[in-house]
This record gives C-alpha cells, structure tokens and sequence, in this order.
C-alpha cells in the first residue's frame, strides 16, 4: 500500500468514485453476490420457517392463520407419509453412498497408475456426470421396462425370470438406487482420483519395500492419507442425494409412484408444495428436512476434524 | 522401478474390470440413442433388440410436431444468461472472499448449495406468482443462478487461492490501482478458472428440472421439464422420449468430451484441500 502512495498515480486514477472504489473493493466486489444469494435465501428460509406456523393452503393469495406448532405436531405423528419419507430418505441415502464409495474407490485405484487407453475409460465416466438427470431417469425407464425392457431380456440369456423393476412396489426403490449409483459414483471416481493423484508416492514405496502387500498398502497407507478426500467426496454426495428428485420423479411421476414407493422428503415436500398445496405442512416437512440436512452435515463435518487429530 | 515390473495377472484384471465399467457406463446411453432410432414396434419387438433398420421419424416428431426447437432455444438462453450474470456477479465475489479471506462470507454464498430446492421454490411461488412474473423467463433465470452462482463462487475461490499474489503487487508498483490490477492482470490470468466455472454453471443449469418445473410456462418451458410431453397417463411413447431424451442430453455430452479438462477440474474443485 505504502508503494502506491509514493508512486505518482495517473490523473484518471485519482478521481473520487475511483479512490473511493479501491478502498472499499472488499465489499464492493462480494457485496451484489453476498445480497443476492443472501436475499433469495434468507428471505425464503424465514418465510418458509413462517408459513410453517399457519395452516397456508390453496391458492397463494388466500388468507392464511397463525396456528403455532401444530404442523409440526401433525406431521410428526404422521406414521401414513411423513416417517416412510423419512426412512425412504435415509434409506435411499445410505444405501447409494455405500455403493457409490465402495465401487468409486475400487475405479478410482484401477484408475490411478497411468497405463494405454486411460483416456477412453475417463471420457466413459464422465458421461454419466454431464447426462441431464430426467433424461437418465426416462432411459432406465424403458431399461428397466418389465415387458419390453433390456435389462429382462438380459436376465432372460442368464436363465432368471423376469423382474418387475421400477414397477414392483418393494423393487422400484432398489432400483432407482442403482439408476443413482450409475450416475454418480463416476463424481465418486473423479474426486478420489483427484485426491490420490495428489497423494506423495514415498509411504506406498516404503511399505512395499518393507514388504507389505497390496492389500496392507491400500489399509494402512492409503486410505488414511485418502480419508479427507474420503470425506469430502461423502460430503457433496451425501447432500445432493439427500435431495434426490429428477430421477424419481422421471421414473415414478408424482408422490413417488402410486403406493409412495420411492416417496423421499423432498419429493414428499414438493407434491405437498404443488400437487395438494398445502403450503403450511408443507414448510413444516422441509424446516425437518433442512434441519436433518444440517444435522448430518455437521455429524460428518466434526467426524472429519476428529479424524485430522 | 518396482512399479514397472507389475505382474501380468493384475494388468489382465486392471484390463477386464475397466472394460466392464466401460461397458457399463456407456451401453445404457447407447441404448437410449438406438432405441431413438427405432419405430415404436421395433421397441415392442424384443426380437429386434440389435437389428431394427433405423428410422428418424422420431426426431422429426420432436423437433417438428413437439416445438422442441423453441424449447431448445429456451434451454440455451436461460442457461447462458444464468451463467453469464452468475460469472458477473460471482467472479468478483471469490476474488474478494479469497483475497481477503472471508471464508464465512463464502459461507453465506455455499450454503445454497445445502438448501433443499423445494424450500426456496415454495416462498419463491408465493413472491413471484403474486407479481404475476411466473412463467416469464426473468424468474427462471434467477433461479437457475441459484444453481450456478455458488458452483462459480466456489470453483473461482480455489482458482484464485492458487494464484500467487506477487503478479498483482508488481502492476501495483508499476501506478495501477487495485481495481485496475484485477481487471488487466487477474482477470487474464482467470481465463482458465473463468472457462471451467462457465462450463459447469452451463451444464448444471441446462440440466436443470425442478426450478424449471414450477417456475416455466408453455412458452418458456426447458428441455427437461418438456420431455414429459411424451410421457402419456395411459401410455408412453417410448420411440419420442428417447429421441427428446437425446436431444437433451447428447450435446451436452459431446461439449463436455471437448472441454472434458475443465469439467473434471471443476467437479473435483476443492476436493483435495480437505
């Protein structure tokens, strides 16, 4: 700063819009996309948080009444839907990231020492990632079509019967956890390959020096050297498949199918929303869902900072 | 040295399992495309699995009897403008946020990204039917920067930690203002950071649904959200959805295979600081 002052700035330099832009280019530069987002955030947030406490239903301009807790109370207490999303949720969650882990680490380490072709198995994961999510959700559709599908004729060559897929009342949420871990255990790939790429070759050559094998590398110099990126990884798919919707709306239509089969929250929240509008429980469900979100944000995020002790 | 002296019977594993995840990354996709191609008996023959004589009546349905060259013109402008006002306002931002290290700021920007999207949808609904703006494309592009804004805040943030500070100091030295070092000297240097966070904003804006969803009309609606217009209460019309499917999907794919660098650095942005 002190240099600046003492070099002779030019004439433009020097005007009082200018001046004072420099000096103030912090919050000039942050401020627009802090408010911005802030505005359409915290407004929506709070104004969720407030419909929550009235019984808003039907039309958007129709006068609503301060109930207190009683959404919460009501949505709570609901065995029918509420607590079937929820476990539908988790499920679902759970599910999917372990095999999006598991099966990402194993293609990440196949795909970690260079070797002829690795450019063709890269282009390969990354078409799942960019696919749009609704077209994904509509091409395992007809795959997974009881009659006319492929995924039935090809159990057919290996003498299984056929299954009924997206259409069996206990098969449809199975089955739309494998469309998610084809679709995105390739991001799973891509950050572990970024994390081990990035990882120093001396610990792995050491142990192999000291003769460990390859299982007793990957256990104990790997995977703990990979384990924030580990987390990470689990981090931004945890969030996003927490609030999964385009392929279970593109495979099951509204509410999850016509039994809720693959009914999450958020798919639960946005048929409340705009298929019954019912605004109030529906707020309700999403400050729970939210609060969830946050939840196991913050049991990983303090796991995390526990493991870098 | 060890390395090189790998023992075949792995190479041939590494070899099979990969060609496997290959397979079965890519057939789906290609399985889409062909049955685009097909009439829809040939989709209901299973005989006609691998040899159907391919068809573009399909195609000529989507693009001409669906309007989809309207929707694709909507997809492109909502995607572009939400990406080039999300990279006006954001750039600045991450520069701000990681010059001056303003993680909590930073903070504020990424919790978009956590926020279930229904929950902002439903206020949204409230605020914007009310202005009678539903429908209209200015609402759907500031919804569509929701997606984008923080993903270009996020990524130029970890673009401009790793970029060294002396560059700027030195044009300060030579009489330009700060102001002027970022937009002659850092704005430059960004093309890299600026290219990935434009590419992504535009992908994850063109793949897009649920804002779309609720917030387009007839006029305005987005290629995700009109492939639905294919799927019947009664039936599906398998040989249309496929081919609006690939419409959809099969450019961004071939974009992404050309500037597959930025997008791998752009997903994985951030990843490894842990």
């Amino acid at each position: 700063m002190a240099v600046i002052a003492s070099t002779p700035p030019s004439s433009t330099d020097t005007s009082a819009w200018s001046r004072w832009a420099n000096n103030h280019r912090k919050w000039l530069f942050a401020a627009p996309a802090m408010v911005f987002v802030g505005a359409l955030i915290i407004f929506p947030l709070a104004w969720t948080l407030y419909l929550s406490l009235t019984d808003a239903e039907g039309s958007v301009r129709a006068e609503s009444e301060f109930i207190g807790f009683a959404n919460y109370l009501e949505v709570l207490s609901d065995t029918d839907r509420f607590w079937p999303a929820v476990l539908r949720t988790f499920g679902f969650t759970g599910v999917a990231l372990f095999f999006e882990v598991v099966l990402g680490m194993a293609v990440a380490l196949l795909l970690w020492r260079p070797f002829r072709g690795e450019k063709w198995v890269r282009v390969a994961i990354l078409m799942p990632l960019v696919a749009t999510p609704v077209a994904v959700g509509m091409m395992w559709r007809l795959i997974f079509d009881p009659n006319i599908g492929m995924a039935n004729q090809l159990l057919g060559w290996f003498g299984i019967g056929p299954q009924p897929w997206l259409a069996g009342q206990h098969s449809a949420l199975p089955t739309t956890i494998f469309i998610d871990v084809w679709q995105w255990t390739p991001m799973v790939v891509l950050i572990l390959l970024a994390g081990l790429t990035s990882l120093s070759n001396e610990p792995d050559e050491a142990a192999r020096v000291d003769g460990a094998n390859a299982w007793q590398r990957f256990r104990h110099i790997t995977l703990p050297l990979l384990m924030p990126t580990v987390i990470v990884a689990i981090l931004l798919r945890g969030i996003d498949a927490l609030k999964t919707f385009d392929i279970l709306y593109a495979t099951k239509g509204r509410g999850g199918g016509s039994f809720h089969e693959v009914e999450t929250l958020n798919v639960y929240a946005y048929g409340l929303s705009f298929d019954y509008n019912e605004y109030g429980v529906s707020s309700t469900v999403l400050i729970i869902f939210f609060l969830i979100i946050i939840g196991s944000m913050w049991a990983l995020t303090s796991r995390r900072k526990k493991g870098a002790r | 040295m060890a390395r090189r002296t790998r023992r075949t019977p792995y190479k041939v594993f590494r070899a099979v399992a990969l060609a496997l995840v290959v397979v079965s990354l890519l057939a789906p996709l290609v399985w889409m495309v062909a049955a685009s191609f097909k009439t829809n008996v040939d989709i209901y023959d299973t005989s006609k699995a691998f040899a159907f004589t391919p068809v573009l009546e399909n195609y000529t349905k989507v693009l001409d009897q669906a309007n989809y060259f309207q929707f694709i013109g909507n997809s492109l402008w909502v995607a572009f403008a939400a990406t080039v006002l999300s990279l006006i306002l954001g750039v600045p931002a991450a520069y701000s946020m990681s010059r001056f290290n303003m993680r909590k700021s930073a903070l504020v920007v990424l919790m978009a990204r956590v926020i279930p999207g229904v929950s902002l949808l439903v206020p949204w609904y409230y605020v914007f039917s009310n202005l009678k703006l539903v429908g209209g494309f200015s609402v759907l592009i500031l919804s569509h920067m929701f997606v984008s804004l923080p993903l270009v805040v996020y990524i130029m943030m970890g673009f401009f930690d790793g970029l060294p500070l002396e560059l700027e100091e030195s044009a300060l030295v030579d009489g330009l203002t700060h102001i002027g070092a970022f937009r002659r000297i850092t704005l430059p240097l960004s093309a890299p950071g600026i290219a990935t966070a434009g590419i992504l904003s535009f992908i994850f804006s063109w793949n897009n649904f649920m804002f779309a969803l609720v917030l387009s009309g007839a006029d305005t609606k987005t290629l995700p959200v009109a492939i639905f217009d294919f799927v019947g209460y009664a039936s599906i019309d398998w040989g249309g959805l496929m081919a609006a499917s690939t419409v959809v999907t099969l450019p961004i794919m071939v974009i992404a295979l050309f500037v597959q660098k930025y997008v791998v650095s752009g997903l994985t942005a951030g990843a490894t600081k842990g």
